[in-house]
């Protein structure tokens, strides 16, 4: 070949990671950035002042009391659900299956509660839910696990694929409790509310969140103190130094997933017991996979996921409040969230390299 | 089951077919490039939202449409929109070095919510009313071949019953083997998704390569976007959510083929007798089933039926891991961002 590599003006090379500081300053640059893109965007679109789209916003997501609640009962599900995943991505496992592991652990949550709901203690009830759907996100996650660990079969598109044998699933038995044949079990237990998260301190949400709290702290110790953790850190690092220090990795695998696995499914329990009462092929709604960009924005941190989680819900909660007020469709929020993950998924760049120009361009490299 | 119903499902099967060999086969050049571009659903409903709206305005702005005018303004309107799609890819990964996987599933969000959101509120925010269709401009797509079409029996109502997009699928197909297999720039792109390192010292512009595979990449499966408009919902807009299933589908179907277009030509339509394979089991079958299982309607067996493509994917995904043959592997440096200093 004889074309010489063109040397660019701009020049990029590797830096010690930032400071903290210096990475809330990015972030903060990031969101600003995207805001302002999505303001662009809302005023071409809709020719609306983008300042008061804004203050609807946030009047959406906490404009009253009732409306913070939901802001935060759905940041925490959308933080279980982030949770779930740390411990499959810190070894490069991509489960990109929450989606059906929160779809089955609801439907076990269901299945109870349908079955056993107004006849069963509810707390008894409520602990056998828990322990069904998180066996049944387990097993849901198992499989891709498995082939994973002993023939490399590719996780992610395994994953996705359970995700739609999962939808199925759950259409077959919408269809197979449905008395109306209206292709919707409806809200469950509506009388005697069986099987439902009681109110605690005058609460409706306090169960869900003491249960999101319980798994954070939990998934924090886990994957900085705990051997199995530490393994799969290793792991996702180089699987070469994994086995040469004697870690067995095909069960370190098969373990990091299975517990991750079984928390979708216990978001799934949350979802379906404590939120909606009722099971479709939307429960999910599509929070497994942001999940998925919350985990690695936060660097498996489960103190950043919180903010981030939270940061998400907000915007969706705010989108869908424009969309009601001026008319607008709800997949507004979608895009809205689209660019802000684009921005400060970029922003990271500047966190790990520096950009210079290249003043000597006639100089050899 | 009778020859008119495997007519049909043929028929339905090759349309089915045609929406992810488009995906497969812009997907395969980004995975060639090294590139796993988990945004392909997101660049489908991109290219095919931006072809519908294209289509609608010009079907609004004309009193007279004029055919080939209205197939190409669609045409480039998703062109365009599928490559600035990515474009917006490569510069993440490429230029700023985010996690491909990360970048995929963000665009497949975004791209999601680009196409739902105009696909529900165009009518309204062109001051109309009811949902969005551009019958017309479809029906052009839909066009069947001349000549061909109604002779040779039941083979020429399977092949011959289709829009022209259906054939250039097959034809971008082979060409792109051809591309992959045969020519200089073909071998230098699969160079640098095996080992970037060695094609940047060959003297390869690694960066070049992948902004184009990526590009041109998404714009090939913005087609199947199209197609999947213009012939598959004929025309309109659904916010069901199909589109994104066929994406991930097409995404499969790179690894069903290892990696080679060419077996796309078959795969794809294998997918669609998948598919639709729910519709054709013979009822009886259901019957007997759903007695066993005490359904109260035979067709809700339907729903477990619809569940075959998925599992077919999935025991070709653990079949062809198990094998490990060397021709069929992933390129070597799939996945991962290129930093020349870091080598």
């Amino acid at each position: 070949m004889e074309k010489v590599h063109h040397r660019s003006f701009l020049r990029v090379t590797k830096k010690d990671e930032a400071s903290l500081p210096v990475k809330a300053l990015v972030i903060a640059i990031a969101i600003f950035c995207a805001l302002l893109v999505s303001a662009l965007f809302i005023f071409f679109v809709t020719k609306l002042d983008p300042i008061s789209v804004y203050v609807s916003m946030f009047k959406g997501a906490f404009g009253t009391k009732r409306r913070a609640w939901i802001t935060i009962r759905d940041a925490c599900l959308l933080l279980l659900i982030s949770l779930s995943l740390a411990p499959a991505f810190r070894m490069r496992f991509w489960n990109c299956g929450a989606e059906g592991q929160i779809l089955l652990g609801g439907l076990s949550t269901a299945a109870l509660m349908i079955y056993f709901g107004n006849k069963v203690p509810t707390p008894l009830l409520l602990l056998v839910m828990m322990i069904a759907s998180m066996l049944s996100g387990a097993i849901w996650a198992f499989l891709p696990a498995y082939f994973k660990a002993k023939y490399d079969t590719n996780e992610t598109l395994f994953t996705l694929m359970m995700n739609y044998v999962g939808i199925q699933l759950i259409e077959f038995f919408v269809d197979f409790w449905d008395k109306k044949q209206s292709h919707s079990v409806g809200i469950i237990n509506m009388n005697g509310q069986g099987g439902w998260f009681p109110p605690v301190f005058g609460q409706q949400y306090t169960l869900n969140i003491l249960i999101v709290l319980v798994v954070t702290v939990f998934i924090y110790v886990y994957m900085k103190y705990s051997k199995h953790g530490y393994e799969g850190a290793v792991v996702g690092e180089s699987v070469a130094t994994a086995k040469y220090a004697g870690i067995n990795v095909p069960k370190v695998i098969r373990n990091n997933v299975l517990l991750s696995g079984a928390i979708s499914g216990l978001a799934g329990f949350v979802e379906v017991s404590g939120i909606s009462h009722t099971i479709s092929n939307n429960t999910a709604g599509g929070r497994g996979f942001t999940a998925i960009i919350v985990c690695w924005l936060a660097k498996f941190n489960p103190f950043a996921m919180a903010l981030i989680s939270l940061f998400i819900v907000f915007l969706s909660k705010g989108a869908a409040q424009i969309s009601s007020d001026f008319g607008l469709n709800e997949f507004a929020s979608q895009i809205i969230t689209g660019i802000i993950l684009f921005f400060i998924l970029s922003s990271d760049f500047f966190n790990n390299y520096k950009v210079s120009f290249n003043h000597n361009r006639k100089e050899g490299r | 089951m009778s020859v008119s119903q495997i007519i049909s499902w043929c028929v339905a099967a090759i349309t089915f077919g045609t929406v992810i060999m488009y995906g497969c086969i812009g997907e395969t050049i980004n995975q060639k490039a090294g590139d796993l571009n988990l945004g392909v659903p997101g660049v489908m409903q991109i290219g095919g939202i931006a072809a519908l709206a294209a289509a609608f305005l010009y079907e609004r702005a004309v009193t007279s449409l004029n055919p080939v005018l209205s197939m190409l303004i669609a045409l480039l309107a998703c062109l365009i929109a599928s490559a600035l799609a990515g474009l917006l890819f490569a510069f993440l990964t490429v230029t700023l070095k985010v996690n491909q996987n990360v970048t995929g599933l963000t665009l497949t969000i975004f791209g999601t919510g680009i196409a739902n959101f105009f696909g529900g509120s165009m009518m309204k925010l062109s001051g109309g009313v009811g949902t969005i269709s551009v019958a017309r401009t479809a029906n052009i797509f839909r066009m069947k071949l001349p000549f061909l079409f109604g002779k040779f029996g039941a083979f020429g109502s399977i092949v011959f019953s289709h829009g022209w997009m259906v054939y250039l699928a097959l034809i971008l197909a082979f060409a792109i083997q051809y591309f992959l297999d045969k020519t200089r720039v073909g071998l230098n792109l699969r160079s640098v998704g095996e080992n970037p390192a060695t094609a940047d010292a060959a003297g390869i512009n690694v960066t070049r390569y992948k902004y184009l595979a990526s590009i041109i990449g998404s714009a090939i499966c913005g087609l199947g976007g199209l197609f999947y408009v213009m012939d598959y919902i004929q025309g309109s807009w659904a916010n069901d959510s199909t589109i994104e299933a066929l994406g991930w589908l097409a995404v499969a179907l790179v690894i069903f083929t290892s990696w080679k277009p060419k077996n796309a030509t078959w795969g794809a339509y294998l997918f669609g007798l998948c598919y639709w394979a729910y519709i054709y089991i013979p009822g009886s079958v259901s019957k007997f089933l759903a007695e066993k299982l005490n359904l109260s309607k035979a067709t809700y067996m339907q729903n477990l039926y619809k569940m075959l493509p998925y599992l077919v994917t999935i025991v070709v995904l653990c079949a062809v891991s198990r094998k490990k043959k060397r021709e069929n592997q992933a390129p070597a440096s799939l996945g991962l961002s290129y930093f020349r200093e870091e080598r």
